[in-house]
């Protein structure tokens, strides 16, 4: 089995893995990280949504040992010394969730959204840029306006 | 109105585990030791099983045991079961047939589940499965709804002759009958209810462990009704009795409705935990699993008329109904397409008449039960489009035609049981036609026309029926359980307080409505209030979620205990101040003497009762815990208007909800910051029915719907952003004057949209879902007439 | 998912010499189609030589010629700036396949030799008549795309790079899956001036194709108007749930008329 370290959520860490183990996987199983999570199985609903090297890609359809060496950012690594990052802060002032499933997956997304969109985001933007993140709870009417809300403190 | 109180836009407490990636659902819980069980499942709709060879199989590497339905039956595992009888017209009992845990001769829809594997890791349990070797004797398959009750459709349970599993009816057919010969004008629409799967985002899952130690056993499990869960699983599948068997259903990624019941897995994975010899299962179902498995909602094939005299009264109202109930009767299936369903046919209105007679029959397709809404959505569907629907035959304004057939004395007792208590009709109407400037569409619609685009505009004012139920009335109905609730409240020695309820919170954000109530009646801040829910070990019993009955039965309850929470401090309080008890007033948090200056807070009464150094224990016992159970004397009624306005584009058939107006009345609201999310998700629920989501199988039962490529999930870029308001008339029937909320914008919203796009069309009808080809194909009128 | 032996190789030959040497071995670029069909246990590959350590990515543009490494993503297709410039209906293109997660890591040579008859890719080089440069050897795209999931790629043949000429203008209209958002017909047209009009189809038939009635209409004439009257066939389009072969048919010249309209 193959030995791979990765930096996660600024720490280092190392496993071994098969080839077939998936990132979320890794993060979940290995790392008892367990706010990435897994809502199907054909690379669509987004709850995976992890950063790998600064962007945001769906943990559930990357290979463990393929991001051997990389840089991972997951939910679990947002708050920073008790401080929660102003897009989680935006979820909650804005009741962007519900059940909380998607909510990890939605908030990395809206982060990425800043990062390559900037802080003033249009509502039509947030939603075009939401198409790889499903919700079932909220309609996307708190999740748009709580990641519009959190962009702009970013 | 303190910050924490009743009416305060309070944020959310459990959001912090949230969205900190802390949040803890069933599959992030390993025990240790713990197994993985895989379930072997049928590939074909309909086949007899003739043999199970699972030899090769139990000797792969890391497994643990192979379980079939001989084994199931052998261990007298009994079946999953439906706990509501209808009985058809004729007065004989529902057929139900057998719903065995796992396959036992026969499989009935593709994803019935045949065998289960227990091994060490996934992959090892998914290798084994591959090596068990099923013979199967592929029969034909029974699909559509319409035709398996026609002869020669293959059967799917031998009981059920016709694939029908009853016949049932509601109202006054001659009477109806009557009114229909008499009446001016008759509308009659063919309407299909499409199937949903409901995709909670959270995929079911559970961990089974048997306790060889204590013969117990403690199942983990993605339940809106843990209790339930347990009673059924002791009572009726007889594993273990229920002070041996302990659920748990911690936090739970969204139901809506689709985790009431009691599944085959759940109690396959602890009965697997016994056999493997107490090292505990654990199943996750992935998304696909979830397509074939989970029970669906809808499906329903109606002809409904609307017969009305000159003036656009109405004089009666018709339905009959072919409900599709798959190939198992799911936990509550038999309620939802009756005493669910046609007992909302009155709508909002005055109709002297109704009959409904509905047809469930069996399909070799997954079981259909209760989703968001259960009935109601389908019943406002058949009302709403029949009121749009008649407008337009009749050349009158939709929002008349409804204004003229209001009801507006209450009590109205409706000819189908149900008796509405309260609410204001046209307010909620009149509101929703201002905010969406009703009188201007007509220059919206033009200014469309210029860009190529049709618009349309389309009403649904909806009513339902929540906080179920009275227990003596649905028992009376067929239910096999009461539908109270219970609650209990442990005020401890500091003054904090813990709620343990009967409830379960999956979404709707229970642990902070409801600290908010003792907020309000104990004067304390909401965050000295824990709210314990979904653990049998906690909370004595319950009836969990569903229904939009957590605020209306579950708050009440927990309203109740506060009142004898606050009646037995008042006496510790009076003996601590050394006053009559008649005395003593409690307001804002404390107790005080009237007439005096002697005052004492609720912590303090709290600590004195506990200490019990200055009352009398003979006659008041030391402590500050009281229990209710409440049973509800009816239903809540909530109700309102929606107005959706859209555009279609001609070339592409594409729909765009360019405009949403809602007006509920809830009655009095706990957390208006919550309801308007209930709201919200509700929309969206039935916007995706009417736009984007059914569930297809072909004609040999194969799921063409199996996943998100074929699904249709409605994203952030299918809907809009919705314009909310409310009005209120208080519901009688609860001491917070609150209705259900949780429901209503599945219940309203696809009559809504449906009504939109016909008038844009300027058609009668479009299947849902509304999808681009389906709305192409809907136009080739206007496509004719352009040529 | 099966097991499989994973390689991460760091030059081309090696890459080429790897999946020589195995059984059944498999390249993966993004992975965005592989990982999701191991995942169904529809593809149990001995062994995956993951191509993405190779570094070979980037988008070059000068005056007249567009090249874009195999391993380039989406993502940064869509976002190239010299592209968005020269040829902004392709950064386009890359800008609506999947979401932005896939765009991150799926990339342009996988897509490519996947062929997926509802991926954008094809479209466009079809219709901008790209060529595809593998290790060993050069394919026009007329003669790339062969059929369902079925390319001129010879096993074991891995794509470098995907050229092409700037055309003077071009468009892609895309009526997207309503649930899969993969191109339930995607249409690119480009304009080549003097040298005419091309016109690829992508989601509407088993492969990716050239409606070349329209192309000659167009070439006559740049506008909507020329290919308003032209009829196209639905004798072998692709039929499912969430589109009939007429409906695809219709779309293909609604989508058609809409790229026209905005090529630029």
């Amino acid at each position: 089995m193959p030995a791979i370290s990765m930096t996660v959520n600024g720490e280092k860490v190392c496993g071994e893995v098969e080839g077939r183990t998936l990132l979320v996987e890794f993060i979940r199983n290995n790392l008892g990280k367990t706010g990435t999570h897994v809502g199907c199985d054909t690379s669509q609903c987004g709850a995976c949504v992890v950063h790998v090297d600064g962007k945001a890609i769906k943990s559930c359809t990357a290979l463990a040992v393929a991001c051997d060496g990389a840089s991972v950012d997951t939910i679990e690594g947002l708050a920073q010394n008790g401080k929660l990052h102003p897009m989680q802060e935006a979820f909650r002032e804005h009741h962007g969730l519900q059940c909380g499933f998607c909510t990890p997956g939605m908030i990395m997304a809206g982060i990425d959204i800043v990062k390559r969109k900037g802080k003033k985001l249009k509502e039509e933007t947030i939603r075009e840029e939401l198409e790889g993140n499903i919700c079932r709870c909220t309609g996307y009417h708190n999740i748009v306006k709580a990641i519009q809300a959190g962009a702009a403190k970013m | 109105m303190s910050d924490t109180g009743i009416g305060a836009r309070m944020q959310r407490k459990e959001d912090h585990r949230f969205i900190t990636g802390k949040g803890r659902y069933t599959d992030d819980i390993n025990l240790p030791g713990q197994a993985v069980g895989y379930f072997l499942r049928s590939p074909h709709a309909h086949a007899e099983i003739k043999k199970i060879d699972t030899r090769k199989a139990e000797k792969a590497p890391g497994v643990l045991c192979v379980l079939t339905g001989e084994d199931a039956a052998a261990d007298n595992i009994g079946g999953v079961i439906c706990g509501w009888m209808i009985h058809s017209k004729d007065g004989s009992p529902m057929k139900a047939g057998p719903h065995p845990v796992l396959a036992q001769g026969k499989v009935r829809h593709v994803g019935d589940q045949v065998a289960v594997v227990v091994a060490h890791t996934s992959a090892q349990a998914k290798a084994a499965a591959e090596l068990i070797n099923v013979t199967y004797k592929v029969l034909d398959a029974n699909v559509d709804p319409v035709a398996s009750q026609k002869r020669g459709a293959p059967q799917v349970h031998d009981v059920a002759s016709r694939n029908t599993v009853f016949e049932w009816e509601l109202g006054d057919k001659a009477a109806t009958d009557a009114a229909f010969s008499s009446a001016a004008h008759v509308t009659t629409l063919d309407l299909v209810n499409n199937r949903l799967a409901p995709n909670a985002m959270e995929p079911r899952a559970a961990i089974g462990s048997y306790d060889a130690g204590e013969d117990h056993y403690t199942l983990y499990t993605t339940s809106q009704n843990p209790h339930v869960a347990r009673l059924v699983i002791s009572a009726f599948v007889g594993l273990a009795p229920e002070h041996k068997l302990r659920v748990i259903a911690p936090d739970v990624g969204g139901g809506f409705g689709s985790k009431i019941f009691i599944y085959a897995e759940e109690v396959v994975c602890l009965w697997a935990s016994r056999r493997a010899g107490g090292v505990p299962v654990k199943w996750v179902a992935d998304r696909s699993e979830a397509f074939l498995t989970d029970a669906n909602g809808r499906d329903h094939v109606t002809r409904a008329e609307l017969a009305t005299d000159a003036n656009g009264k109405i004089l009666g109202l018709r339905a009959k109904t072919i409900a599709n109930m798959g190939a198992y009767l799911s936990t509550f299936a038999s309620s939802v397409p009756t005493y669910l369903y046609a007992t909302l046919l009155s709508g909002q209105y005055n109709i002297p008449n109704i009959y409904a007679e509905v047809d469930a029959v069996y399909t070799n397709t997954s079981p259909v039960d209760a989703y968001r809404g259960a009935g109601r959505p389908e019943a406002t569907y058949v009302v709403e489009r029949l009121m749009e629907t008649a407008a337009r035959e009749l050349n009158m304004d939709p929002a008349e035609l409804r204004a003229r057939n209001f009801i507006n004395s209450f009590p109205h007792q409706t000819p189908v049981i149900m008796c509405y208590d309260a609410g204001d009709y046209s307010a909620s109407q009149k509101k929703a036609m201002e905010m969406i400037d009703y009188a201007g569409f007509e220059k919206r619609k033009s200014a469309a026309a210029r860009k190529g685009k049709l618009r349309g505009i389309g009403f649904s004012n909806y009513i339902e029926a929540c906080g179920i139920a009275p227990s003596a009335a649905v028992g009376s109905l067929g239910a096999g359980v009461g539908l109270w609730e219970s609650a209990e409240v442990r005020v401890n020695p500091v003054g904090t307080v813990e709620i343990l309820t009967g409830s379960h919170s999956h979404g709707q954000g229970h642990e902070t409505t409801f600290a908010q109530l003792v907020s309000d009646r104990l004067g304390i801040p909401a965050d000295q209030v824990a709210i314990v829910h979904g653990d049998t070990d906690k909370v004595q019993f319950g009836m969990g979620t569903y229904g939009s009955r957590s605020g209306a039965v579950g708050m009440t309850a927990i309203s109740k205990a506060l009142d004898k929470i606050e009646a037995k401090a008042k006496k510790v309080a009076a003996h601590v101040m050394e006053a009559s008890e008649s005395d003593v007033e409690f307001k804002d948090g404390s107790f005080s003497v009237k007439g005096t200056d002697k005052k004492m807070a609720f912590g303090e009464v709290a600590l004195s009762a506990y200490v019990a150094h200055k009352f009398p224990t003979s006659e008041i016992e030391p402590g500050l815990k009281e229990g209710a159970f409440h049973d509800p004397t009816n239903f809540t009624f909530p109700a309102g208007c929606h107005i959706c306005e859209l555009e279609v584009d001609a070339d592409t058939g594409v729909t765009e909800i360019v405009d949403w107006v809602a007006v509920d009345d809830f009655g009095n609201i706990i957390n208006p910051m919550i309801v308007e999310g209930q709201v919200h998700g509700g929309i969206a629920q039935g916007v995706g029915q009417a736009l984007t989501e059914a569930v297809v199988y072909d004609e040999g039962g194969q799921l063409l719907t199996g996943s998100y490529m074929d699904y249709c999930m409605p994203r952030a870029d299918n809907l809009p952003s919705f314009r909310l308001d409310f009005t209120k008339t208080e519901c009688p029937s609860n001491p917070l004057g609150i209705k259900g909320c949780g429901e209503a914008g599945a219940i309203a919203a696809p009559a809504a949209v449906m009504n939109a796009l016909t008038s844009a069309l300027g058609v009668k009808d479009v299947p849902m879902p509304a999808s681009p080809q389906n709305v192409w194909n809907a136009m080739a009128h206007l496509r004719e007439a352009a040529e | 998912m099966y097991e499989f032996e994973y390689h991460r190789p760091k030059k081309l030959a090696d890459a080429v010499k790897l999946i020589k040497s195995k059984k059944e071995g498999k390249l993966m670029s993004g992975g965005m189609t592989l990982i999701p069909t191991m995942k169904q246990r529809l593809a149990s590959p001995t062994d995956v030589i993951d191509l993405s350590g190779l570094g070979n990515f980037g988008v070059s543009v000068s005056k007249t010629k567009v090249t874009i490494k195999a391993g380039t993503t989406h993502a940064e297709v869509a976002s190239n700036s010299d592209l968005k410039k020269a040829v902004p209906a392709l950064a386009a293109l890359a800008g609506m396949i999947g979401d932005p997660h896939v765009r991150h890591r799926g990339t342009l040579g996988g897509s490519v030799a996947n062929a997926d008859p509802a991926a954008d890719y094809p479209a466009a080089l079809l219709a901008l008549n790209a060529k595809v440069v593998t290790d060993s050897r050069t394919i026009e795209a007329d003669k790339f795309f062969k059929g369902l999931f079925e390319t001129a790629l010879r096993a074991n043949e891995i794509i470098k790079q995907v050229s092409f000429d700037i055309p003077a203008k071009s468009a892609y209209s895309k009526m997207p899956n309503p649930a899969s958002r993969y191109a339930m017909v995607g249409v690119f047209v480009a304009d080549f001036g003097n040298k005419g009009v091309r016109v690829g189809v992508t989601g509407a038939k088993g492969s990716a194709y050239r409606e070349k009635a329209m192309e000659k209409a167009l070439s006559a004439d740049f506008s909507a108007g020329a290919i308003a009257g032209l009829k196209i066939k639905a004798d072998d389009m692709n039929a499912d749930i969430h589109a009939s072969a007429e409906y695809r048919a219709h779309l293909v010249g609604v989508m058609a008329k809409r790229a026209v309209g905005a090529a630029k």
